[in-house]
């Protein structure tokens, strides 16, 4: 099983510890991830909103060096980039006006796009490609006691709910569930995590943030799984900022791929888990460490 | 050009229609007839506001006369409009009727175009090619065929029980089939109707009870249509009877067999009450049913699972025997004349929403499920109950679910606005609890409906006019905890709340039925864009179907209330009975006929006729067509290798100069 790799910003960034998980839990899957060579930025949810035909050739020049490597579909982990490469994709099925803006500005580079290459999530790939039984078979560290809110952040169901549903997706569901973990009922798992408006409008943000923890906490969850470095960045880095406005609301926040990386028993540290602000507890009634094979 | 052809001398009357402005507004009418008259064998050519009226038919009638017309053009309306009344005027002017040609300039010209101009050129050279046709007609007879006075009304709801009723007492025989075991459909479920409250089941029972026992109507439950052959006035029909393992003649409805069933308790969803209660495999769908006759679900039945059953059923029935296992699903042929659709329609379902929470919070629930709770024959004695027993204290309604709404149904169900407020009323009237009503329009057109409307805000229902964006049961609040959560934009005060409550009811929107494109194929009718069945005329026709003798009537046309559908269903007996009782279907002349010297006999045209009205004479060795199972349809026309089949109205000559006048540009 192999992929193209889009990681854009966030994963080497922000979002670095998505990627340091990303990366073992796949090779431990066996699917293999090839780097884009020379990727771009995505295009920019905000830019998008600015200008839509410069943002639609810096993600088409993307999708383009994708087609160059072969014919494998691009796997996008960051939902920002998931939801921009999607948009741009059915702007130009659309839009001739479009195809011809970035048909030209991609001739200048020298590069074609067209239009082929699915633009997919991980969780999509995890649960629809790998599946749940393979995915079952590397779990030597069952999430056994662990509560988990699993929160899908909004890109990846709107407007496009390509592999789940848009009010009510259960993929991350049900891949917790394989890993032994508890999953709790969480009627927020796609509403707004405060995106941009914990920066610019924090009155508006922080509370849309608040929300989310409260409700994980009241509910009795242990940790928030996320697959969005945005969502992840909200939850985690505006925490203390929501405790000292709203009180406590002791929960962490990590990345699924994370939480897979402790089921298939590999070491915290490498997963990155150290880089949160809201350090995540050890999981419950842990075995003792499995002698090294 | 020859203008003497084989009908002699040639004398038309060509007539161009106003039709007020709807053609004058585009087409010059006057220049219209003013070219066609210098047409070789017009004798008369006029314009006139409107053709159709009397004094435009007498116009026609006194040129007959006057000026000795034997042939008749008028460039108006569609002939489906008034090509009758047209070929009637000039019959009654002295002329054949088939001496007649119409040409339809106002939805094939002016209502399609706005280049005056044009369209006016467009105009001449159409009527140009019906003066150069019907000079070719011949004189022709309608055919007069019998029609079978027998009526197949199919579906037993109250629109069909309806239909059935007045059809059989104005003395017609009928034959009525359901789907289900029991007549009676959605309004057999229902508690009260508005805007009256008066009991829905005082009022259908006694209808249901007149169906079983009148003697002009032949009841079959269980049963469905599968096959329909022939044309008005004469269908055969196939229907195919379920078994039920019960012999309708022997039970009696004593429900003794139920009682005695190895399964103590029922253990099945019971479709009578929307999956609210449980029902054993040996059943009757509720104890008002018509027939009064138990059935056996053969998927849940242990005998028929397992053959290891003590069949206590058996033993309780005793000497009657009613209960047969051995029943085998039955195929049985009738021979009608007018058929009847009233299949109704299906409820929108909740799950389709995902945001509104059917299905993950037990205590939203249906408009149908809460029907069936206030209802005191229902499973709760008419209780209305959360989940877990309790009482609510607070109940919401949300409307338009599955209706005019662009992501699932586009149209108004009419409704539910006001069933949503009798349930809305009902619930005050068996709780304590506070109603709220989430709503985009109040529509009640209804009679006594907006009064109604009235009454309910009087007695403390409150509305908040907004679409919910969704249902959940995260609390922000005190209030809110353990509660389900409504978060709506109020669009009158324009702020979004959120409304904690214990019950929500969707107010479920009406569908065509799953397989109602199997069932218009099957009574050759047309539907909608929508999937209603399609009436012939939105407002002069609304019964009729573009298949003679098949009638609609009820919610299978569209969504529509208790009055309407008895209305319609009233409406489409009304209209059986008056070809009834003509006696008679005229049939169009336009039949296929052989020219038998011509004929090679090689068959092939025999097994395309989709009328089975082609036979082969062995004694000459020649087709030959029956004329009154002829429907014109053409097929064998076009095939004949020797092209010794003919159409009396589209003889070869007649279309190719209907064709050279369009095409000459003199």
């Amino acid at each position: 099983m192999k992929y193209a790799y889009f990681p854009g910003c966030s994963l080497k960034g922000l979002g670095r510890a998505y990627e340091e998980s990303l990366l073992p839990v796949m090779e431990r899957l066996g699917v293999e991830l090839v780097e884009l060579d020379d990727w771009n930025c995505c295009g920019a949810t905000a830019y998008m909103s600015i200008d839509e035909k410069q943002a639609c050739v810096l993600a088409a020049r993307n999708l383009a060096l994708a087609e160059k490597t072969g014919p494998h579909d691009l796997i996008t982990p960051c939902s920002a980039c998931y939801l921009v490469l999607n948009k741009m994709k059915h702007y130009l099925k659309d839009s001739p006006e479009m195809r011809t803006v970035v048909q030209r500005a991609l001739d200048g580079a020298g590069l074609a796009y067209g239009g082929n290459t699915p633009v997919r999530h991980p969780l999509d790939i995890l649960v629809n490609d790998v599946g749940l039984d393979v995915i079952k078979e590397k779990v030597v560290r069952p999430l056994t006691g662990l509560k988990v809110a699993p929160y899908y952040g909004c890109q990846v169901v709107r407007p496009y709910a390509t592999f789940d549903d848009a009010w009510n997706p259960t993929t991350m569901d049900r891949l917790l569930a394989t890993l032994g973990a508890e999953v709790v009922p969480y009627p927020l798992k796609t509403k707004c995590c405060g995106a941009s408006l914990t920066g610019t409008l924090p009155k508006v943000g922080l509370r849309l943030t608040y929300i989310l923890l409260r409700e994980a906490a009241r509910r009795g969850a242990d940790v928030i799984a996320t697959i969005c470095p945005l969502c992840q960045f909200n939850l985690d880095a505006y925490h203390d900022q929501v405790e000292r406005r709203w009180g406590p609301v002791p929960v962490p926040t990590v990345y699924i791929t994370q939480l897979m990386g402790l089921a298939f028993g590999l070491p915290a540290e490498q997963l990155g888990l150290n880089r949160n602000f809201v350090r995540m507890k050890p999981l419950p009634a842990a075995p003792a460490p499995a002698q090294s094979k | 050009m020859n203008t003497n052809s084989r009908n002699g001398d040639i004398r038309i009357g060509f007539y161009i229609c106003h039709c007020g402005r709807n053609i004058a507004g585009v087409v010059d009418c006057a220049a219209v007839a003013g070219e066609i008259a210098k047409l070789p064998g017009v004798v008369v050519s006029r314009d006139y506001k409107y053709m159709c009226s009397e004094p435009g038919q007498e116009l026609i009638q006194d040129d007959i006369r006057e000026r000795a017309l034997n042939r008749v053009v008028v460039a108006s309306c569609s002939p489906l409009l008034h090509e009758h009344t047209f070929r009637n005027a000039i019959e009654a002017g002295g002329l054949n009727r088939f001496f007649f040609q119409m040409v339809n300039i106002r939805e094939h010209d002016s209502w399609v175009h706005t280049d005056g101009p044009a369209a006016t050129a467009k105009a001449i050279a159409l009527a140009r090619a019906a003066v150069r046709r019907v000079r070719l007609h011949c004189a022709l007879e309608t055919v007069r065929a019998p029609i079978h006075p027998d009526v197949l009304v199919v579906g037993g709801g109250i629109t069909g029980i309806h239909a059935a009723l007045t059809l059989a007492n104005g003395g017609k025989k009928v034959f009525l089939v359901e789907r289900e075991p029991s007549i009676g459909g959605h309004m057999a479920k229902f508690d009260k109707t508005f805007p009256t409250l008066d009991c829905a089941a005082c009022i259908l029972t006694p209808k249901m009870s007149a169906v079983r026992a009148h003697e002009n109507i032949r009841l079959w439950t269980n049963s469905e249509v599968v096959k329909v052959e022939g044309y008005v006035g004469n269908y055969t029909v196939t229907v195919r009877r379920r078994p039920r393992y019960v012999n309708e003649e022997l039970c009696v409805g004593c429900q003794e067999c139920i009682e005695a069933c190895v399964f103590k308790e029922g253990k099945f969803p019971d479709e009578f009450n929307v999956g609210l209660s449980k029902r054993k495999p040996i059943y009757i769908p509720f104890p008002q049913a018509v027939p009064q006759v138990v059935l056996i679900d053969r998927e849940r039945c242990l005998h028929f699972k397992t053959g290891k059953c003590k069949r206590t059923c058996v033993e309780a029935c005793a000497d009657r025997h009613a209960i047969d296992f051995t029943q085998k699903e039955e195929l049985v042929e009738i021979k009608v004349g007018n058929i009847i659709v009233a299949t109704g329609f299906k409820l929108f379902d909740a799950g389709r929403i995902p945001q509104y929470g059917y299905g993950r919070y037990p205590n939203v629930v249906t408009s149908i499920e809460l029907e069936r709770l206030v209802t005191s024959s229902g499973p709760t004695g008419g209780d209305v109950l959360l989940r877990d027993g309790r009482s609510p204290k607070s109940v919401a309604f949300i409307l338009c679910v599955g209706s005019r709404d662009f992501r699932t149904n586009r149209w108004c169900s009419r409704t539910c606005c006001m069933h949503s407020m009798k349930l809305a009323q009902l619930v005050r009237e068996h709780t304590d609890a506070e109603v709220t009503v989430f709503y985009l329009d109040i529509r009640a057109p209804g009679k006594g409906c907006e009064e109604f409307y009235d009454k309910s805000l009087k007695e403390g229902i409150r509305f908040v006019r907004g679409r919910v964006a969704e249902v959940t049961d995260w609390a922000l609040r005190e209030e809110e905890e353990g509660k389900l959560v409504i978060r709506a934009e109020d669009t009158l005060a324009g702020v979004v709340r959120r409304i904690p409550v214990d019950m929500i009811v969707l107010a479920v929107g009406m569908e065509p039925q799953a397989d109602a494109q199997d069932v218009r194929r099957l009574f050759n009718m047309s539907c909608g864009t929508e999937g209603w069945f399609l009436e012939k005329h939105p407002k002069l026709a609304p019964v009729s179907t573009f298949t003679d003798g098949v009638f609609i009537a009820g919610c299978c046309q569209g969504p529509k209330d208790i009055p309407d559908s008895i209305a319609q269903a009233g409406a489409a007996a009304a209209e059986a009975m008056a070809l009834i009782d003509r006696g008679f279907i005229e049939q169009e002349p336009n039949t296929a006929y052989i020219a038998e010297a011509e004929c090679s006999g090689c068959k092939s045209c025999i097994p395309l006729c989709p009328y089975k009205a082609i036979g082969f004479d062995e004694p000459t060795r020649k087709a030959r067509i029956n004329a009154a199972l002829c429907k014109g349809c053409g097929t064998c026309v076009a095939a004949c290798p020797s092209g010794s089949i003919r159409q009396h109205l589209f003889e070869d000559d007649e279309i190719f100069s209907e064709i050279e006048g369009v095409l000459t540009h003199a």
